[in-house]
């Protein structure tokens, strides 16, 4: 594979590195808060991956328009797809982000080990 | 017949819809009489569904009347209606006995949207058992997930919120994992829907993809199925949520997840990948065998009695894992019949315990000496369901343990070994579930709670129905092995 091939999957290397960042701060980081930061760039990792597999070269946004034919159009469902994950990350990160709020008022703390501690 | 044909549709709309509508009841104690009204229902619906499926057949149906490629479709066949019945009957019982339990832990004003997230759980589970689409199968994983967070953060116990955090923590990566793995497959196929990808998947040139997007399904549904080593999330979630919660979870939350990955290997990888199911049998079988026995061994020295039964769920799984494992069609429905026979017994065991913690506010065996003397029906019940997850001829339990002996020593040349090996952890089994016997039965009574009486009649009633249903279904199983064969046939035949 030379270094044009590799470039050109640029996307799907910054997709794999995001992807680790992220599960390395879930795994990693003791605040709950920063745990939740972490899934979330996790999440958006994949939704890299689903734009970039839609991508047809030349294509362009696909309208169906009169007077224009025999156009390329990118594949717009990967786009729709990722487009309802992303509504599932925000509920996800609400509830999480709930659910610190009510760990806080119970413990008073969010750190992972302090929480664990307490009980 | 025009309404049977609407039937697969209307299982997943009803409870969703009444998710809604349960809130909007007034007053506020009608809730608990809408949800169970709603879970009825769709326990008759998929009473219905089995019917038209037990000779074999397959219900198909086009969302908005759009055809399978283009439009979304759900499905119905042999496997699909084991599953609903699982899943709505489990609900529709536990939500019967909930009332008190339910009373006794979550304030009356919260109580709508308690049941009303119950609903949203229910919905989505039954959701991914119908969806025909692997999208749509993501969806509703995270419309149960996110549901099923709410209610085991619902109860008092303020522990249930460090568990849930942590649930849904490792619940999203699993959930995010299996939209990675429909993503490199939609990129292969340019198809979501699962029938047309094992089609199309004959015809990919460049399989690597399709090996990774293998592994990152089955790992994703392993950690939502609690599979060994990736089950961490289970005993904190089950042990602090509200006790009804847990009966209805624990007898079918982690099995769905189990039923997708089983689906998805059979259906989909195993026909399109050289050696998948060498690969599958390496990978699958050691985990199901150390789960049995590294779950069993915890269960045996556990001395929290909810917490006990979390982690012999655990190796439960294992062994509806190991019959899978085998990759033989003997195998298959032996797993599937204990999908069917371990939700009875489970659910029948966390309903008495929720019987015993009505009572009891500790649940730890050095606190429940002498229960039986306050409680004899509960400690009946909890006995008999015992019985069945042990596994002891005219129980359940004996039938799916028996056809999972007959599959292992039909797997080949190490079938003894593995023969041993269920037989050395239904020992274990043994041991926990007499070390909760003793206690309640022949540990002199505790001093707190003197007046400790039986639990209320509404919640004693169904538990001792499920304590006679594991009975029943020891001793006539047609139905489910119907079913169980019927489902194994087909995923064998999905698998070639």
């Amino acid at each position: 594979m030379n270094l044009l091939e590799l470039l050109g999957y640029f996307n799907y290397w910054v997709f794999a590195i995001i992807l680790t960042v992220g599960l390395y701060a879930v795994i990693n980081k003791n605040n709950l808060i920063k745990k939740l930061i972490g899934l979330s760039i996790f999440q958006s990792a994949v939704f890299l991956m689903y734009i970039t597999m839609d991508k047809v070269e030349g294509g362009t946004a696909p309208i169906i328009q009169e007077g224009v034919e025999g156009q390329i159009f990118s594949n717009p469902l990967p786009q729709v797809l990722i487009l309802t994950a992303i509504v599932v990350g925000v509920s996800t990160l609400a509830l999480g982000l709930a659910l610190v709020v009510r760990i806080n008022e119970c413990y008073g703390t969010i750190e992972e080990n302090e929480i664990l501690d307490a009980d | 017949m025009d309404l049977l044909a609407h039937l697969p549709a209307l299982q997943v709309v009803v409870p969703m819809l009444s998710a809604p509508l349960i809130v909007l009841l007034q007053p506020r104690g009608l809730a608990w009489a809408g949800a169970t009204a709603s879970a009825l229902v769709s326990f008759a619906i998929a009473v219905t569904l089995t019917l038209a499926v037990l000779d074999g057949q397959t219900l198909e149906y086009a969302m908005g009347g759009w055809p399978a490629p283009f439009g979304i479709t759900l499905s119905v066949d042999a496997l699909t209606a084991l599953m609903l019945l699982i899943v709505t009957g489990a609900s529709a019982i536990a939500l019967l006995a909930a009332k008190p339990s339910i009373d006794q832990q979550i304030e009356l004003e919260r109580q709508p949207l308690f049941y009303s997230a119950w609903m949203l759980a229910m919905s989505g589970l039954v959701g991914i058992v119908v969806a025909a689409d692997a999208f749509n199968i993501f969806v509703f994983m995270e419309i149960s997930s996110l549901a099923s967070y709410i209610l085991i953060a619902g109860g008092p116990d303020r522990r249930a919120l460090p568990a849930v955090f942590k649930y849904l923590m490792m619940g999203t990566i699993g959930a995010t994992f299996y939209l990675i793995g429909v993503g490199l497959i939609y990129m292969m196929t340019g198809t979501l829907n699962m029938a047309d990808m094992e089609a199309r998947l004959g015809d990919v040139t460049d399989i690597n993809p399709v090996l990774v997007a293998a592994g990152f399904i089955t790992i994703g549904l392993a950690l939502k199925a609690a599979v060994f080593p990736l089950h961490v999330w289970v005993p904190n979630a089950y042990t602090h949520a509200p006790h009804m919660v847990t009966v209805f979870l624990a007898a079918c939350a982690t099995k769905v997840a189990l039923y997708v990955l089983i689906r998805f290997d059979y259906m989909i990888f195993q026909a399109a990948l050289v050696d998948h199911q060498m690969q599958f049998a390496l990978f699958a079988m050691p985990l199901a065998i150390l789960g049995i026995l590294v779950a069993s061994a915890v269960a045996m020295f556990e001395g929290n009695l909810k917490r006990l039964l979390a982690s012999s769920s655990i190796a439960q799984i294992g062994y509806i894992l190991l019959g899978a494992s085998f990759v033989s069609i003997a195998g298959l429905s032996a797993s599937a019949s204990h999908l069917f026979n371990h939700a009875l017994a489970k659910g029948g065991l966390f309903l008495a315990v929720a019987c015993l913690a009505y009572q009891y506010r500790d649940l730890r065996l050095s606190q429940l000496g002498g229960a039986s003397k306050r409680m004899p029906w509960t400690c009946a019940a909890f006995v008999v369901c015992g019985l069945s997850l042990i596994g002891v001829p005219g129980t359940a339990g004996f039938i799916s343990k028996w056809l999972l002996i007959n599959a292992a020593l039909q797997s080949g040349p190490w079938g003894w070994a593995l023969v041993a090996i269920i037989l050395v952890s239904s020992l274990m089994a043994v041991v926990y579930i007499w070390r909760i016997v003793e206690a309640l039965y022949f540990q002199p009574p505790t001093e707190e709670g003197d007046v400790v009486a039986e639990a209320p009649l509404q919640l004693l009633i169904i538990t001792g129905l499920v304590a006679i249903l594991n009975i029943y279904f020891g001793l006539f199983p047609q139905v489910p092995l119907e079913l169980a064969n019927s489902a194994a046939s087909l995923l064998w035949e999905g698998a070639q």
